[in-house]
């Protein structure tokens, strides 16, 4: 973990130089590396993804003008995400909408449950109370990987509430780690595992709906 | 051995990514796994939240919209030309 900070260190102070030297390339790949995570988190706070665009444009100057700023104390990616956060917030209010705190600070409140409650035999059955009803089978593995079934993933992610959506894309896409996910949107590890949980549990029930419904 | 309170399908369903984040405490953790070791329907379950994970892995991040990227290198240009 530690040598992870240093190294994550290291790369960011070689990217601020190289954009402080005005490398266009450099710039181009950290845009490429961020900018689809920077609109799915904007749209936690925004109501279109075209609002949410306009607000990781703001963000990408904001980074710009702020670079002279970044002291190295978070990393260069929490830095860049709390700019955003501020800026969708801010545009969040302007478009009158009211931010969806519970969503992303206190998912929990809310109970939402991992598998339709009609896959399990009720709490009174004699035998197997809560057991499955209705139990899963094996997902046929070869069609894991066929674009139409990727489209679907797409699909099924597109279609989360947008908390979900940014942590499923940013822990599960993008492959970041639960302490880079919980800096980037300032909350907790309980709360990102909540969000992490309900989106994989959302995504699973539609990919074994999708492969089942096929194979009929 | 203490008779521990067993844990239903349906409770167990709830507990699949504290178990992947290792976020369960010891005796919780045992009860999962005592649970998946004697669960068929289960164990497909948690096979089945694996194969998403890996899959949703696999899928290309969102590539960004050209003309957002324009506008972005002129931006950036235009505050290179600044400093």
């Amino acid at each position: 973990m530690e040598a992870a900070a240093a190294t994550t260190a290291r790369d960011d102070a070689r990217i601020v130089a190289a954009l402080r030297a005005g490398d266009e390339d450099a710039f181009r790949m950290l845009v490429a590396e961020l900018h689809s995570s920077l609109v799915r988190v904007a749209l936690i706070y925004v109501p279109s993804r075209a609002v949410a665009e306009e607000v990781v444009q703001e963000t990408w100057l904001g980074v710009l003008r702020g670079l002279d700023r970044f002291e190295g104390r978070s990393s260069l990616k929490t830095w860049i995400f709390r700019i955003l956060t501020n800026t969708a917030k801010t545009r969040g209010q302007r478009e009158g909408r009211t931010i969806p705190f519970s969503s992303l600070q206190s998912p929990g409140t809310v109970p939402e449950p991992a598998v339709d409650p009609d896959r399990f035999r009720p709490d009174d059955d004699p035998r197997w109370p809560g057991h499955w009803a209705s139990a899963p089978a094996e997902l046929p593995e070869e069609r894991l990987v066929e674009a139409e079934t990727r489209a679907r993933l797409d699909a099924a992610i597109a279609e989360l509430p947008a908390s979900q959506r940014a942590v499923i894309t940013l822990r599960d896409v993008q492959g970041w780690t639960s302490e880079e996910v919980c800096n980037a949107l300032s909350i907790s590890e309980t709360n990102q595992r909540v969000l992490l949980h309900r989106a994989r549990s959302k995504v699973r029930a539609a990919l074994e709906h999708y492969l089942k419904g096929d194979e009929e | 051995m203490n008779q521990v309170e067993q844990l239903s399908c349906r409770e167990l369903v709830e507990l699949v990514t504290d178990y992947f984040e290792g976020a369960l405490a010891p005796a919780e953790r045992a009860r999962f796994e005592q649970h998946l070791a004697a669960c068929s329907g289960c164990t497909r379950y948690v096979e089945q939240l694996r194969a998403t994970v890996s899959a949703v892995g696999r899928l290309e991040p969102e590539a960004v919209p050209p003309d957002a990227e324009a506008a972005l290198l002129e931006a950036f240009r235009d505050w290179k030309s600044g400093i």
